[in-house]
């Protein structure tokens, strides 16, 4: 690769880091990414330590934690959490918060649950899905409709949902007390496994994919006669997912496989991080986040996208709902209580998106997920009881928080807030 | 007026503004030719803002005229004025501090490709060719947020901003005010090359200095009336200051108005 063009001329009178993307190679994009770490944007980097270090810790503590087994395990568990942190990444995109979500996960599950019991009154398993999304989803707008309209803030209108519909799953269940799922589908997400070649097509197709994208986009950039990271830098972060992608389905293969709902995060986290990162509304939650009198004046609709990012909110909580059901192949009255609501906002925080808006991936919610199915997983395998279980998650959210308040201070300081 | 005869950019005539029992506006006249920068001054409560608030779209007009190139025009809202190519550069900017050079410059009108994609190559394309046909120098990387960069360079990103839309007329509303003395030459070059690249430039400013450096012709506002228009070679400072101070009137406000005002 050549030298990449600077992009405007200039003498040098800007901290090094600004220099560094006008400075070709390998060497410049290294020494880019120390400089912006030292700058406080930390990216991925703490959180793979972070995930080593519990590796190692619960390995050395039971030697059962990185088997295959347990490997697969861990994904059925922390898919419901990542499922529902996505939804919370836009939320927090906009610098607002959702505390219903584990309620209205709770309300997907018991839906479906309900509507797919055995008897005259059962419905077409897709049929009962798609009621589940959609109450989600409305539950979502009409929460983003308080929010964006009428201008409550979200934090009570949500803390509202939180209570009320946990009402209403206490009244849908009503005396049964636990409703069993006994529909395939349902029960098949967090307990079925991917057909083991079929998961290795995916991967395959994945990693191509995945390059395929920053193919084109060279090829777009180099029609622009625009500069191009190095092959170098793109073929080592292929190689890099490419190796996660074939040493994940190797280590679940080697066990029953990957479970579908691990395959459903995959999708999401694709569809998700393009509805973010390439499209108009993706580009236009990110600028309310920031600054939403800027996306006003703008032209952006910033009530519209509110509402749209809450229904988004109450549709992936719902989905999550559904596989949170689907692990225990049954709902009842605690259905999405608990830790359900904190972990899924752990998730979003601890894998990166910021508290204050405006910064964070939908990745992050899939890292987070990770970190914390890890400890709750570990710490099962450990035998601590439920108490320890939510201080040492109370502890990582707390630090998580923390290094997001540094780092922000760090940007504010080196003039990158 | 003088030039009757002359097609200007952009006229205002016998314009008028309430708000309740304030006439903000006052019968005002004003106007900017293609290729010149009319700077706009007065006294705190002069009317400025309000009058390039009726420009922009953001009030309405209670009563006058608005001519653009010689044709009448009413602008309702925002939106029209984006139209018939004003662009307002406000005091503070209007920049989302998370999004980059290229995406704040494109905010809200995003180039789209197929299947509804960003089309990122070409909005970056284009933010470059803009921030250097205005000489903008000093930004390093399009691709940084605008968190990372200075006052001036902000200034520059928002005015780029404005001009990358065709934009005839540019309104800066104080764009030097809260810059170094650097800072401040930055943007008025920026200023001064808006003008030659033959758009009209509306200059807001309380600023002698930035005013007799850049601008073409001086319109003075007090208590929501013109009282005076200067070339600006033909005229110095002390005369300008007078005429916010204590320029002739062509009707005097009640005493409660001008308390209000």
């Amino acid at each position: 690769m050549s030298d990449v063009k600077a992009p405007i001329e200039t003498p040098s009178n800007l901290p090094p880091t600004e220099a560094a993307t006008s400075v070709g190679g390998l060497a410049g994009y290294a020494r880019q990414w120390v400089d912006n770490l030292r700058g406080g944007e930390l990216g991925v980097l703490p959180i793979i330590v972070g995930i080593i270090a519990i590796a190692i810790y619960f390995q050395a503590r039971n030697s059962q934690f990185l088997t295959a087994g347990n490997f697969v395990n861990l994904i059925a568990q922390g898919s419901a959490v990542v499922i529902i942190g996505m939804g919370m990444v836009f939320i927090l995109l906009l610098g607002e918060i959702d505390l219903s979500v584990g309620y209205v996960s709770g309300m997907g599950g018991v839906i479906a649950a309900v509507l797919l019991e055995p008897g005259s009154g059962q419905w077409a398993t897709w049929l009962a899905v798609a009621a589940a999304l959609g109450v989600g989803a409305a539950i979502g707008l009409t929460q983003g409709f308080f929010v964006a309209r009428i201008g409550v803030p979200s934090f009570v209108v949500t803390l509202a949902g939180l209570l009320g519909w946990n009402g209403v799953v206490l009244q849908i269940i009503g005396s049964k007390g636990t409703i069993v799922i006994q529909d395939k589908f349902i029960t098949g997400l967090a307990n079925d496994y991917v057909n083991h070649t079929l998961a290795w097509i995916v991967a395959i197709a994945g990693i191509a994919l995945f390059l395929g994208q920053q193919m084109a986009t060279v090829f777009r950039r180099r029609q622009a006669e625009l500069p191009n990271p190095p092959w170098a830098v793109i073929g080592l972060r292929t190689a890099l997912v490419g190796a996660l992608a074939i040493a994940i389905v190797a280590w679940a293969n080697s066990d029953r496989g990957v479970p579908y709902a691990g395959l459903l995060v995959l999708g999401l986290l694709i569809g998700l991080s393009f509805l973010a990162q390439r499209t108009r509304f993706g580009r236009h939650v990110y600028a309310v986040g920031g600054n939403a009198e800027a996306a006003r004046r703008a032209g952006i609709n910033v009530a519209g996208i509110r509402l749209a990012v809450f229904a988004i909110s109450g549709t992936m909580a719902a989905l999550g709902g559904l596989v949170l059901a689907s692990r225990l192949s049954s709902v009842d009255t605690s259905t999405g209580g608990g830790s359900t609501l904190l972990y899924s906002i752990a998730a979003a925080v601890i894998g990166g998106t910021s508290l204050f808006g405006g910064r964070g991936t939908v990745r992050s919610a899939v890292l987070g997920g990770i970190v914390i199915a890890m400890i709750i997983n570990g710490l099962g395998l450990l035998n601590v009881s439920a108490g320890t279980q939510f201080i040492v998650t109370g502890v990582v959210l707390l630090a998580a928080v923390t290094l997001d308040s540094l780092s922000r201070r760090r940007s504010a300081a080196t003039g990158r807030a | 007026m003088a030039e009757q005869n002359e097609q200007h950019l952009l006229e205002l005539r016998g314009v008028h503004k309430r708000f309740g029992a304030v006439n903000a506006l006052n019968g005002v006249d004003f106007h900017v030719d293609v290729g010149h920068v009319m700077a706009l001054v007065g006294d705190n409560g002069a009317g400025k803002s309000t009058l390039i608030k009726c420009v922009a779209g953001i009030h309405t007009i209670d009563d006058g005229e608005v001519l653009w190139a010689g044709e009448p025009v009413s602008i309702h809202g925002p939106k029209d004025a984006a139209r018939l190519g004003i662009e307002v550069v406000y005091q503070d900017l209007a920049l989302a501090d998370n999004l980059d050079v290229v995406q704040n410059m494109y905010l809200g009108r995003e180039l789209l490709s197929t299947l509804r994609r960003l089309d990122e190559a070409r909005m970056e394309k284009r933010s470059r060719e803009v921030l250097k046909e205005l000489s903008v120098t000093t930004i390093q990387s399009v691709r940084q947020t605008v968190a990372s960069l200075s006052g001036g360079q902000r200034q520059s990103v928002a005015v780029a901003k404005a001009v990358l839309w065709n934009s005839k007329l540019v309104i800066l509303d104080e764009p030097t005010a809260a810059l170094g003395v650097a800072q401040t030459q930055q943007v008025l070059d920026l200023v001064r090359r808006l003008a030659e690249q033959g758009l009209a430039v509306v200059l807001v400013s309380h600023n002698m200095n930035d005013v007799f450096e850049v601008a073409d012709h001086i319109t003075v506002l007090r208590l929501g009336q013109n009282v005076a228009e200067f070339t600006t070679k033909d005229t110095n400072q002390r005369e300008v200051v007078e005429a916010i101070t204590a320029g002739q009137l062509h009707s005097v406000p009640g005493m409660q108005e001008e308390a209000l005002a």
